[in-house]
């Protein structure tokens, strides 16, 4: 019989308390495992992960308080993890005021108003203004689709949709021209969705976005629909008193 | 007899031949030079030489980067056997000038009116190891470099070295990372070489894009071999078979120079398949990128070579365990590769004695702005700041005042003139609140206006965020925003205040180097001159501000 020679399992610190961990898990799965809050948007359980919207920063007091991605980095022995003070916090708003500055993320005028992502992540880490005036980079809606439909001005470029169709569906339609903030969202070789040849219409993407640049067609129409009923109704039982 | 010194043999032949000229007629054919048809001078001069049948008396040749970059056209005249004239420099060469020259050589004179003098400090006072070759040899001809030492440190670590040995060596001579971090070039390599697996890599990032830095760009155009050179031993070293040459699309000079070399060296056998009669394969092949700044953070340049969209991911995993198609991948610099091969001949011992302490060897940097001398110069870790600007450099034209010294590229910083008596390493550079970088030195003179120097920093830093990190992304487009406000005059301390917690932000929580080290452009100028910075806002008082926290 081998003797072990070492151990896979990794002891660390978040926010004080004890918490065990494999080598392969990261903090993000080791704070969701015991209930800790950590907020993230890029980041969504079935997918590779990016690392990108910076959100779920902690702090690893022991590697001289740097801040590292929950998400992204594997637990080591021994590391004093902390997921939540003032400093991070701030950073995790400013984070989410520069989102709100860079497009259209007015809730009221939204199709995913009350189903966001963003809203959500806003609302529950105090977020209630933004400092930065609009950017309002010129992007492009495509309505070319026959069931979706892309708002490029909601995008917050998490490239969920880009990993959903490449890992999930295995068309990866969607990609990312451009760069700094002139990136955005393209569908094949930059060209209009609707004539795409490698979507195979599944709508994986629409459902896996967390905002609403990605939609049904129809979800803010149909809930447009006009009911005129009533008033013949309402006519037609006034003159009945009469 | 090995190989090799069948080789160096064949080469000392071509040499024996070039021993039999009078003089040696040298003409740059670096971009610089080119760049003022410098092709077409020596063409003329090839002419010339023929028409007159001095061709057995003369030899003209196309050789690499002479340094002096703005005094080009440069044409080097040097005594070979004939010691009636010494060695003579001609700057600002035209056409025109080339029989008036070969006349003056015929007779063996000067031709005053084109002459510099070779005895100042620009030339003296240079210590040449990455350069030793430039501007002598002819960066076209593979036998060029074997006369003057090519290839034998890399012979020699084949038959007569270990892997581990060449670690060691590299370790011992404590040569660090000439990309910028300054990250201990033989500790890199000797995790790449006890990564397990049986393919690895060796890549040369050569996407230098740093404004004002030129110096990888000149050592590909003057001396390339140099370059592969210290790949082939890295890849031995490491136990790697295929190498990759990342180099921007925009040296087309250089790529075109690289391609020869490689050329060259797989018909000498020095790249290929059982190298030089021994059992070690390796082969290089080149890669350009596409004009994005950020390909020269190691993961968004191996993105880039895999054929995928040139973005950063976090690290870890490092290059070292987890590069190039998931296998261990060496990074390093062209000008780290440069320096390997002199290090394995002329010793570790040699190259530890060049330095300072914990910054060992030259440093190449590439001279640009308000300076006399522009162009490329290499000196010993560890000179001052003020060697390089005024007795390396010449001073600042015009006799206008020194204000600042922009180091380190966009990742880098301002280092105000009080500070001119700095040591040039890795360390003091850091404390003074720049960074070494590749090499980009832009002298900044007292006509220039901070806020201004900061606002072009922060231009190019938005420009080139690939975008995928929000904080980069959104945050370098505000910062700009707001750095242009302050320059147009119409910010308040709220929005430089705002400028700042935006600094502290992106400095902290972006995804890679690019963003995390992109207001320092501004915090290094703030921290100065910051008087500059008060004179721009709407309710700014002079002199009067409290340091920012």
């Amino acid at each position: 019989m081998t003797a072990p020679t070492r151990s896979h399992i990794k002891t660390l610190k978040i926010d004080g308390k004890d918490y065990s961990g494999h080598e392969e898990e990261t903090i993000l799965d080791i704070a969701r495992q015991n209930d800790l809050f950590l907020p993230t948007l890029c980041q969504i359980d079935g997918l590779s992960v990016a690392g990108a919207c910076r959100l779920c920063l902690v702090e690893v007091k022991t590697w001289n308080n740097r801040l590292v991605p929950a998400c992204t980095t594997h637990v080591e022995e021994g590391i004093e993890v902390l997921t939540h003070s003032e400093r991070i916090d701030n950073y995790r708003r400013m984070i989410l005021e520069l989102l709100f500055s860079e497009g259209n993320h007015v809730c009221a005028v939204c199709v995913s108003n009350g189903n966001c992502e963003l809203q959500a992540l806003a609302q529950k880490l105090g977020m209630d203004h933004v400092r930065f005036p609009n950017l309002r980079p010129v992007r492009v809606v495509d309505m070319t689709h026959d069931r979706f439909v892309l708002d490029r001005n909601r995008c917050v470029l998490c490239a969920r949709c880009v990993r959903v169709c490449d890992e999930i569906e295995g068309a990866h339609t969607w990609d990312i021209t451009g760069r700094g903030i002139d990136a955005r969202i393209i569908s094949d070789l930059d060209t209009p969705w609707g004539s795409s040849d490698t979507c195979t219409r599944c709508g994986k993407c629409v459902n896996i976005y967390p905002v609403g640049a990605l939609v049904e067609k129809g979800s803010a129409i149909g809930e447009m629909v006009k009911h005129h009923d009533f008033l013949e109704y309402i006519a037609e039982m006034r003159e009945a008193r009469e | 007899m090995t190989l090799y010194d069948d080789l160096r043999s064949m080469a000392d032949t071509e040499h024996e031949k070039e021993r039999r000229y009078g003089y040696c007629l040298r003409v740059c054919t670096a971009a610089a030079c080119v760049s003022q048809h410098s092709d077409s001078i020596k063409k003329a001069f090839d002419a010339e030489v023929k028409a007159r049948g001095l061709d057995e008396q003369i030899q003209v040749k196309g050789v690499g980067c002479m340094g002096l970059c703005a005094a080009g056209p440069l044409v080097m005249i040097d005594p070979v056997r004939d010691n009636t004239l010494g060695p003579t420099l001609y700057e600002k060469v035209t056409v025109e000038d080339v029989p008036e020259i070969v006349d003056a050589l015929a007779q063996k004179q000067v031709v005053e009116r084109l002459e510099r003098k070779m005895d100042i400090p620009f030339f003296q006072r240079q210590v040449r190891i990455v350069l030793e070759n430039s501007g002598i040899i002819d960066p076209e001809n593979v036998d060029d470099y074997i006369a003057a030492d090519g290839y034998q440190a890399f012979s020699h670590a084949l038959t007569s070295m270990s892997p581990a040995d060449v670690v060691k060596e590299i370790t011992a001579s404590g040569l660090r990372g000439r990309g910028g971090g300054g990250y201990p070039t033989g500790l890199k390599w000797s995790t790449v070489a006890k990564a397990s697996g049986d393919v690895k890599y060796v890549i040369c990032n050569a996407d230098e894009g740093d404004p004002g830095a030129f110096m990888d760009r000149s050592v590909l155009e003057s001396d390339p071999h140099r370059v592969l050179e210290g790949m082939c031993i890295a890849a031995y070293a490491i136990g790697a078979s295929k190498g990759y040459v990342y180099v921007r699309a925009e040296y087309p000079l250089a790529i075109d120079r690289l391609k020869t070399a490689l050329k060259q060296a797989k018909r000498k056998n020095l790249l290929g398949h059982s190298i030089l009669n021994t059992e070690f394969d390796f082969d290089i092949e080149i890669r350009l990128g596409a004009g994005a700044f950020v390909c020269g953070e190691e993961t968004a340049l191996m993105a880039s070579v895999e054929g995928r969209r040139g973005q950063p991911r976090p690290r870890p995993p490092y290059p070292s365990d987890h590069g190039l198609w998931g296998k261990p991948t060496l990074v390093n610099n062209v000008e780290s590769y440069a320096n390997v091969a002199t290090i394995l001949r002329k010793g570790a011992d040699w190259f530890a004695g060049i330095g300072t302490e914990k910054s060992k060897g030259t440093k190449v940097f590439a001279l640009a702005g308000q300076i006399e001398n522009t162009g490329l110069i290499e000196v010993p870790m560890g000179v001052t700041l003020r060697e390089i600007v005024y007795d390396i450099g010449g001073g600042t034209p015009q006799g206008t005042e020194l204000k600042a010294i922009q180091t380190g590229g966009p990742s880098g910083g301002c280092i105000p003139a009080d500070l001119i008596d700095l040591p040039v390493d890795y360390e003091s550079l850091v404390k003074a609140g720049s960074f070494m970088g590749s090499g980009g030195m832009i002298i900044i003179d007292n006509t220039a206006d901070m806020v201004n120097v900061a606002k072009y920093f922060m231009d190019f830093c938005k420009s080139e965020s690939c975008g995928k990190c929000i904080p980069c992304r959104v945050g370098t487009a505000h910062m700009y925003n707001l750095i242009d406000k302050i320059d147009r005059g119409q910010a308040t301390h709220a929005d430089l205040d705002l400028l700042l917690s935006l600094c502290d932000l992106v400095a902290n929580t972006s995804l890679c180097g690019l963003g995390k080290a992109s207001p320092n452009a501004i915090l290094s100028t703030l921290r100065v001159f910051r008087n500059e910075y008060e004179a721009k806002l709407l309710d700014g008082h002079v002199g009067a501000q409290p340091e920012a926290k």
